[in-house]
């Protein structure tokens, strides 16, 4: 398979530390790639760096064959290279379904520019009828008129992942996309984060290993700035470097038995529960 | 209750002269004309503050150019309004897109400072054309021409103004539900979440910017005709400020914010100024009031819980 996006050599450093200290990763097309790491060992800061939200010191980024180092992070979601966020990111007074809507408009190859003054966006139908898809996709069907403010956490992720899927990206970044949520909304988004597979390719960060290691083709590891290990998470579990860096503890599921997480769609309605806080690293 | 209240309140803006006249009031026909050409001014600015999200202290500057254009062209001898007045709204269009280039890389704090900057330079800028009026400002010889209305006559003009000020009042409103509106709203909602869906942010700003600057330079081209003159004052700071109270008074990023303020600010100023020589004081209060008891102005009161 080609790869999709190409770091190399990708560095970044505040001050005196190096966040990102000299990063080369592939991620081929089609992949559900995993980046792992334990707390502070730069992968918030990786995103950045591949999103465009921060400017790198040194090193490439490489998009679909193009060198996309230079640009800002929305002419690098114009390619579609979109990110969702850790913190949930959406339009707080707005409807679940413009929400979603604005996202969908954001595609300027498939509607023109937003520079259109006169006719009501909301009178759009093609649309508007995609917005209301990708709500049901998501599983919010019935929340189209609530504000999103007033959406449940769970809800709130949902929203998320669809205003990402709205821009039909070609490789999406999803940072923590189950940061505070409780074990069956967790379960919800894995499922469909697992529908995505095939369709979109997926650069996933995620601190529930019992998750990534059921989710993803491949998984990379990142400590202190730097790529330990890239491979299968079979690999990766028996990798020795990852099990030092780890220090033995906090991850690595050795429990085989797990059943793989299966695609389907139902997303998640409030579950309210206990937070699993993701903590921002 | 909406469909009603808006064809209610033009009609009422189309028959307020008539009942004036059978009153024998016929002076406060300017009143009122003053206030709604400051309303146009205050939408305009409520547009690039509500929607756009963008507190800008420096709007006087384009409504002054506006004042200017008229008077400059007219001092040449151009008088017809069809060319003057669009030509206000084109200088103050340009003026604020050099503004907003410049001052739209900064926000918050930064972005009023500069703002305001720029606008202090205009306004040492015209009180520098000595050839111009210079402090004195510059007379117009007579109201812009029509070739339906007679301006000069206070009925005619007044009416000129509420057609503009409605038309300016729709088109904000179309445009607030049209796409380049619903990006506004994710614009202010969510800068971030808009450049990471892919909107060009910078230059949907920039457009906000330069129609209000438009409609601020339209609404300076009556103001000249107003009072026949168009002073150095009208770009001055503090003017830049009422506008601003005008906003945040009527409701900010409401559609009839700029005009219940400026409604309510300069009918104040009016009655207390008839019954008080300290009207600025009661002024003041009736601020404070409203500043600590009603966030969202009066049209938030007016609407109760609504949001936008």
């Amino acid at each position: 398979m080609a790869d999709l996006l190409a770091l190399d050599g990708l560095a970044k450093h505040f001050g005196g530390i190096r966040a990102t200290d000299g990063v080369t990763l592939d991620v081929r097309a089609g992949e559900l790639h995993a980046l792992i790491g334990p707390n502070g060992a730069g992968k918030t800061t990786l995103i950045h760096l591949v999103s465009g939200a921060l400017a790198a010191d040194e090193g490439s980024v490489r998009f679909d064959g193009d060198d996309v180092t230079r640009l800002t992070m929305h002419e690098r979601a114009g390619r579609g290279l979109v990110r969702s966020y850790q913190i949930t990111s959406i339009f707080p007074h707005l409807t679940a379904l413009e929400n979603l809507r604005l996202a969908v408009q954001s595609r300027r190859q498939d509607w023109g520019s937003s520079f259109r003054f006169w006719q009501p966006a909301a009178r759009d139908a093609a649309m508007t009828e995609e917005a209301a898809a990708l709500l049901a996709e998501v599983d919010l069907a019935g929340r189209g008129t609530a504000q999103a403010a007033d959406l449940a956490h769970g809800e709130q992720r949902c929203l998320e992942l669809g205003m990402a899927l709205a821009t039909k990206p070609r490789l999406l970044l999803l940072d923590e996309p189950l940061a505070g949520m409780g074990r069956e909304e967790s379960e919800r988004m894995a499922a469909l984060i697992a529908g995505l597979k095939g369709r979109v390719t997926v650069l996933l960060v995620e601190h529930d290993m019992d998750i990534v290691f059921r989710l993803a083709d491949r998984i990379s590891v990142l400590v202190a700035g730097r790529i330990v290990a890239t491979g299968t998470p079979d690999a990766i579990r028996d990798d020795p470097h990852v099990r030092r860096a780890y220090l033995g503890d906090e991850i690595v599921p050795i429990d085989r038995t797990l059943p793989p997480v299966r695609a389907q769609r139902p997303c998640g309605l409030p579950l309210h529960g206990e937070g699993r806080r993701g903590d921002g690293t | 209750m909406k469909r009603i209240a808006e064809p209610a309140l033009l009609a009422a803006a189309l028959v307020l002269p008539f009942v004036l006249g059978a009153t024998g009031n016929e002076f406060y026909v300017g009143v009122a004309t003053r206030i709604l050409i400051f309303a146009l001014a205050a939408t305009a600015l409520n547009f690039i503050v509500g929607y756009g999200g963008m507190v800008a202290f420096g709007h006087a500057a384009f409504f002054g150019l506006g004042a200017y254009t008229v008077a400059i062209l007219m001092n040449h001898g151009i008088t017809a309004a069809w060319l003057t007045w669009p030509a206000a709204a084109a200088v103050a269009a340009v003026a604020s897109l050099g503004v907003g280039l410049i001052s739209l890389r900064t926000r918050g704090v930064y972005f009023i400072m500069i703002t305001l900057a720029f606008a202090q330079m205009l306004f040492y800028l015209v009180v520098s054309l000595k050839a111009y009026g210079g402090d004195d400002g510059l007379p117009l010889a007579s109201r812009s021409a029509l070739p339906a209305l007679d301006l000069a006559d206070d009925l005619h003009f007044y009416f000129a103004v509420v057609a503009l000020l409605a038309a300016a009042l729709a088109l904000f409103a179309r445009i607030d539900a049209a796409r380049f509106g619903r990006a506004l709203a994710g614009i202010r909602q969510n800068e971030t979440r808009m450049e990471a869906l892919g909107y060009p942010v910078f230059r949907l700003k920039l457009a906000c910017f330069v129609i209000g600057g438009a409609v601020a330079g339209l609404a300076g081209a009556l103001m000249a005709n107003q009072t026949g003159l168009a002073s150095p004052n009208l770009l001055y700071w503090t003017q830049s400020g009422m506008l601003l109270v005008m906003v945040i008074l009527g409701g900010v990023g409401s559609r009839y914010g700029g005009l219940l303020g400026a409604l309510v600010l300069l009918g104040l100023e009016e009655w207390l100024a008839a019954i008080t020589e300290h009207s600025a004081l009661w002024v003041g209060v009736a601020l404070l009031l409203v500043a600590s008891f009603a966030p969202r102005g009066i049209a938030g009161l007016l609407a109760g819980r609504r949001n936008g």
